[in-house]
């Protein structure tokens, strides 16, 4: 046995579960091997969940299971702490946001119908319906005077997935099922939505069960992921981090694939950073001045600041003793500008990009906070490996301690 | 004689004809519609039923009418009842047809979606399936309509109301000045009813599709 306590099912560190599933399994009729075999598990509340796995591994059946559109063979469903395997299942769904790849707006229904949908079955009065499908519209980042009336036909393909969202969200569920829902999104879109999706969750915070075959996505949005092999037996469940620095076993560290160390960059914001030191000076300082600031630092070039300290110029310190046009008119514009909630893998791709291999950290308002370089990110990249080889071996050191405590 | 001769003289008595006429298809569809509704409603999901209902409901179709209206004078008699009754079997297989391939194209996405929702199989039905599958119902009411206006001239046979009866007059004497303008005037009749009926379920089936679903 090599697989530690937190790749276990019924691992939540502690935080109180809002969705739990007990023994849960589903044998289709005709065939032999059930789809979901005996699956433990338990979802914290106010977390994404991502269920990620192999086609065929009963990862959207698992999900199918828990608002009951697929009815489980034995095995038990607590929501809320409260056993909801045997009660109405149409009244259970009211309470469960529900949203898929295809989104299946209704086409006959202007969007502000069908975001009212499942308020007008709870019996809400109009009022207060047409209040929360503007509400909801605002927050899924569409103008409510402008879409409400629409139908679904007349609203891009990821017009129509935040339409889906709204629907979803409409009576406020606590838990919403979420089946690829950005599977059929070109990759650009898609992106954005994603990240849009983050940000609404952040202030929403629902407990979110996601289905995707997409490992980078699961990571990008999973507060923990739940890696499935074939019926739906998890592989490992744990945070992105630690799927990604200490996987399991062989079958897990093959599904993320050879990436890893590219995708933990996805993980880690600039802001969390040390950000390295290049030489910055104002831009209405004199040129010796300048030329001494390089000359302190072992870089080749000198980043000029406006009075605000927003990067107005590059210059290297060949172009500073050759050119004699001003300052604004030598050397670069400032390039790759990233914020701070930018992650590595974007500030590498800027660095790529740029001349001196070197990204640009500014805040909102564009003020200078700091430079990204290679050197920063390959540090980063050790420390990560530290700490994942730190953490297998303490929790080796645990499995060995609890099994010498146990013979 | 001619026609218009006959329509001068004989006018206001072939309108009530008419009015007959658009009175019992008009009572026909609706109880086609009822039934062929239903038993599209009932079989969609099902493969045998559903089979079976298309494969009876297309052999009523193929019954030569002038038979069918015979044979149902034993059981029913003579008049209005047995034209009905004949009508609406005429009527039900583009019915019937017709709700089963509306409710079967659906898009799945769509009824998953809503059941994921919370709604239940009747909600389902009335709020989403039927409304999307609406227009294709309502072609296959408006070609039972034209079907039935030209079978409904047969029901003459069985003393059954409507313009049938001035045909079958009319060739019972055939070669007398007025057979022939009676003849005509009475297809005619038929003809400008079956358009009107064309138009007006073409007029309906617009305004009763919702805007989201129109093509």
């Amino acid at each position: 046995m090599t697989t530690s306590a937190a790749t276990k099912g019924n691992q939540t560190n502690g935080k109180e579960s809002m969705i739990s599933l007990q023994q849960l399994t589903k044998v289709f009729p005709g065939q032999a091997r059930p789809a979901v075999e005996a699956l433990d598990m338990e979802i914290p509340a106010g977390e994404i969940v991502v269920l990620v796995g192999p086609s065929g591994c009963g990862k959207t059946t698992t999900m199918r299971l828990i608002n009951r559109l697929i009815e489980p063979t034995s095995g038990r469903i607590i929501l809320e702490g409260e056993d909801v395997t045997k009660v109405n299942p149409d009244k259970l769904r009211r309470r469960i946001g529900y949203v898929i790849q295809q989104i299946g707006l209704f086409p006959h229904q202007t969007i502000s119908d069908n975001i009212a949908t499942v308020p007008r079955m709870l019996g809400w009065d109009e009022k207060r319906i047409r209040a929360r499908v503007d509400e909801l519209l605002a927050i899924v980042g569409l103008d409510p005077a402008a879409y409400r009336d629409r139908y679904p036909k007349q609203l891009s393909g990821g017009q129509r997935q935040r339409a889906g969202v709204a629907r979803a969200l409409s009576a406020d569920p606590p838990v919403m099922l979420m089946d690829e829902p950005f599977g059929a999104i070109d990759p650009i879109t898609r992106d954005r939505l994603q990240n849009e999706f983050l940000r609404v969750q952040e202030t929403i915070r629902k407990t979110i069960i996601f289905v995707t075959h997409d490992i980078d996505e699961a990571i990008k949005m999973g507060d923990r992921i739940a890696i499935l092999r074939e019926g739906s037996q998890i592989a490992q469940y744990d945070t992105p981090e630690r799927i990604l620095s200490a996987p399991a076993d062989e079958f897990v560290g093959d599904f993320v694939g050879a990436g890893a160390s590219l995708k933990r960059l996805n993980l880690t914001r600039v802001r969390d950073i040390e950000l390295s030191d290049w030489p910055i000076a104002r831009i209405d300082s004199t040129r010796d001045e300048i030329l001494s600031a390089l000359r302190a630092s072992d870089k080749g070039a000198v980043l000029l600041l406006d009075e605000a300290r927003r990067p107005v110029r590059w210059v290297a310190g060949r172009e500073l003793q050759r050119d004699d046009r001003p300052l604004m008119e030598i050397g670069l514009p400032p390039e790759a500008l990233v914020q701070p909630n930018a992650t590595l893998a974007d500030a590498l791709n800027e660095m790529l990009k740029s001349r001196y291999g070197c990204a640009t950290v500014v805040d909102d308002a564009g003020v200078y906070q700091g430079n990204v370089d290679f050197a920063t990110v390959s540090a980063e990249i050790q420390e990560m490996r530290r700490d994942a080889r730190e953490r297998s071996r303490a929790e080796a050191d645990q499995m060995h301690a609890a099994e010498a405590a146990k013979a | 004689m001619t026609i218009f001769d006959y329509l001068s003289r004989q006018g206001d008595r072939l309108f009530g004809s008419a009015i007959e006429h658009v009175v019992i298809v008009l009572i026909s569809v609706s109880i086609s519609t009822v039934i062929g509704v239903a038993l599209g409603v009932l079989t969609y999901q099902t493969q045998r039923p559903r089979l079976i209902v298309l494969g009876v409901t297309g052999i009523f179709l193929t019954i030569p009418s002038f038979a069918l209206f015979g044979l149902l004078i034993g059981p029913l008699g003579l008049g209005a009842t047995p034209a009905v009754v004949a009508l609406v079997m005429y009527g039900l297989l583009p019915i019937v047809r017709n709700t089963i391939v509306g409710l079967r194209s659906v898009d799945p996405a769509v009824v998953e979606s809503a059941q994921g929702m919370g709604m239940g199989r009747y909600r389902r039905l009335l709020r989403i399936e039927l409304p999307l599958a609406w227009p294709i119902i309502i072609t296959g009411i408006r070609v039972a309509a034209v079907i039935i206006v030209g079978i409904a001239a047969i029901a003459a046979v069985v003393n059954g109301p409507g313009l049938g009866k001035d045909i079958f007059r009319a060739l019972a004497r055939f070669g007398t000045p007025t057979a022939l303008p009676q003849a005509l005037s009475a297809v005619l009749g038929i003809i400008i009813i079956a358009i009107l009926i064309d138009l007006v379920f073409t007029v309906v089936a617009r305004l009763t599709t919702s805007r989201g679903i129109r093509a």
